[in-house]
């Protein structure tokens, strides 16, 4: 309809125009796009079979770089504390942002859009700011929790520096920052289930427990799904906190597979072996985003 | 949904009790920042300072380069974001009010470039604004990520609510392709501009990967940057560090309440992230 009319009044160069004008429209972005994202993901795939060195020069490795990761000890320990990580943060905040937004989401309950918008407040934060803050508070010998723990006759604990309690202190910090954003996506889920199913639910003598595991929960069930893909390739691309709160450390027992990638790219001029972990990164992602797609894709068909 | 009164004063006193646990964090530094040196760590330690003072603000903006990183932020963040604004607001009008062959297949490519953040072509982005010259600019913070696939995606949705017969009206009239965008798109794209325009800037004044792979020289740098390298430093100054926190939080803090709407909706539109 929209040729139709345009071809009436103005052919000539009404077609043209209209396919020439949405080309131009797409034309910066698409440069962007080839030239910052596709390149360089082409590049890297060829750089992961070579070794490749700023000061030392370039050459063929063929599957070398990929076989020397299976016997990487570093590597494989920032792999398996980015699963640990990622596992911990995923489950705590999808479990975390649905209790937040189950209990804040209620009709006309009074003064819901300030509890929400305070929650929301540390999502705004940079991880640099989050790491900033929380090293400050559970600061060895002058962090408030401590100087708390201390004064309620308990000792101090080392939450940065003891090796067992480092990684779990990341998790609740990153808990922190990221839940009150999962919760804003789960709000907007709960508020798409039409509210006759709960009256119907309600008049039937359903209780509330029953209500949420076969009303809230099913309905839920995409909106659930969106916030475990977000969030599983947020953690795996998870960077800044670990740099400012414990820099990998103490040992290695906080380092992840980002930090890693930039360590052997960038101080140890090895960007063929370093572009050969981003490649294994980029399969973990990109399983993942195909699987948010997918869901995406269901969502809208659902609305 | 009727509740029992008892059941909702528990939840009021619950949610009163985990703000009360997520903010205090926020409150702690901020309050922080306004003691002095040798109140920082003294104990009993106390929420409010005792001796109020704005020296750490004054040692923060004299000592080093802060005001700089913060002017190179500002500059990189708002270049960046309207870029962003116009680059994403015309892709999502092509996408959304043209048919053309391969429309949906660039739709769809450009989406699919959410597959490959950052983090996984770091190596080779360096060495390509290095050959481009862009390495130690601002431009090489400005325009690589000023398209997201997630600016497109928004935009798009808000182009398709716009009614065709507006266009068509326009098109009659004479007007020409760029006219018409200028004239009758532009202006009727508010609330996605303003949506786009927050996020952006978050993003881009949160970076920090982008700043740290781009920028070495000392002048150029972010004020993430700084901040990060102030924490590298092995005797941290705690005093001046949690001033230039408090700093850095507050453009977003501000951004946040003055488009509180859009950001919920944009949220809830997106449920992706760039």
């Amino acid at each position: 309809m929209q040729r139709e009319m345009t071809r009436k009044t103005r052919r000539p160069r009404g077609n043209f125009h209209q396919t020439l004008a949405p080309l131009l429209f797409l034309l910066p972005n698409i440069l962007i796009f080839v030239l910052f994202i596709i390149i360089p993901a082409v590049q890297g795939l060829r750089m992961s079979f070579m070794n490749w060195s700023i000061f030392g020069g370039i050459t063929p490795a063929g599957f070398r770089n990929f076989t020397r990761l299976l016997t990487d000890r570093v590597f494989k320990i920032t792999l398996g504390n980015t699963v640990v990580y990622s596992l911990a943060t995923v489950i705590l905040l999808t479990v975390v942002a649905l209790g937040l937004a189950l209990l804040l989401y209620k009709n006309r309950m009074k003064g819901e859009k300030a509890y929400r918008s305070a929650l929301y407040i540390p999502s705004l934060l940079s991880m640099i700011t989050v790491g900033i803050a929380w090293r400050f508070i559970l600061g060895d010998e002058m962090g408030i929790i401590n100087y708390l723990l201390r004064l309620s006759g308990g000792s101090g604990l080392g939450f940065l520096s003891d090796r067992a309690l480092a990684m779990p202190s990341v998790i609740a910090v990153t808990l922190w920052a990221q839940a009150g954003y999962y919760m804003i996506i789960m709000i907007s889920g709960l508020q798409a289930i039409p509210l006759e199913l709960y009256e119907a639910a309600r008049i039937d003598g359903a209780g509330r427990v029953r209500t949420f595991w076969h009303i809230t929960l099913p309905l839920l069930k995409s909106t659930v799904l969106v916030v475990l893909v977000l969030a599983t390739i947020a953690s795996f691309k998870a960077y800044e906190l670990i740099t400012v709160m414990t820099s990998g450390g103490p040992g290695t027992t906080t380092k992840l597979i980002v930090q890693q990638i930039y360590q052997v790219a960038f101080t140890e001029d090895r960007l063929g072996y370093a572009s050969a972990m981003s490649v294994v990164l980029m399969v973990i992602i990109g399983l993942f985003t195909l699987v948010q797609f997918r869901l995406g894709g269901k969502e809208q068909d659902y609305e | 949904m009727s509740e029992s009164r008892f059941r909702l004063a528990l939840r009021y006193i619950l949610l009163t009790l985990l703000t009360f646990l997520v903010l205090f964090p926020v409150v702690w530094i901020v309050l922080s920042s306004f003691k002095p040196q040798s109140e920082l760590f003294r104990q009993p330690m106390s929420l409010l300072p005792r001796n109020f003072t704005t020296e750490n603000y004054a040692q923060a903006f004299s000592q080093g380069d802060f005001p700089r990183y913060f002017g190179n932020s500002l500059l990189v963040a708002v270049s960046s974001t309207v870029l962003a604004v116009l680059l994403n607001v015309m892709a999502g009008y092509a996408l959304a009010k043209y048919i053309f062959p391969g429309r949906d297949l660039i739709f769809g490519l450009m989406l699919s470039t959410l597959m490959i953040p950052l983090q996984v072509i770091m190596i080779p982005i360096f060495l390509q604004l290095k050959s481009f010259g862009l390495l130690n600019t601002h431009w090489g913070l400005i325009i690589p990520p000023a398209a997201t696939p997630t600016g497109i995606f928004l935009a798009r949705q808000y182009m398709l609510t716009l009614p065709n017969s507006m266009i068509e009206a326009a098109r009659i009239d004479g007007a020409n392709e760029f006219a018409l965008f200028r004239r009758i798109i532009l202006p009727l794209s508010a609330p996605i501009v303003a949506t786009i325009t927050i996020f952006s800037f978050m993003w881009r004044w949160n970076d920090y990967l982008w700043p740290l792979i781009v920028i070495t020289d000392n002048k150029l740098q972010t004020v993430q940057q700084a901040l990060a390298n102030f924490v590298g430093q092995l005797q941290i100054n705690w005093s001046s560090l949690l001033a230039m926190t408090t700093v850095a939080i507050i453009p977003v803090i501000i951004v946040f309440f003055a488009f509180q709407r859009y950001f919920m909706t944009g949220i809830s539109a997106g449920a992706v992230k760039g």
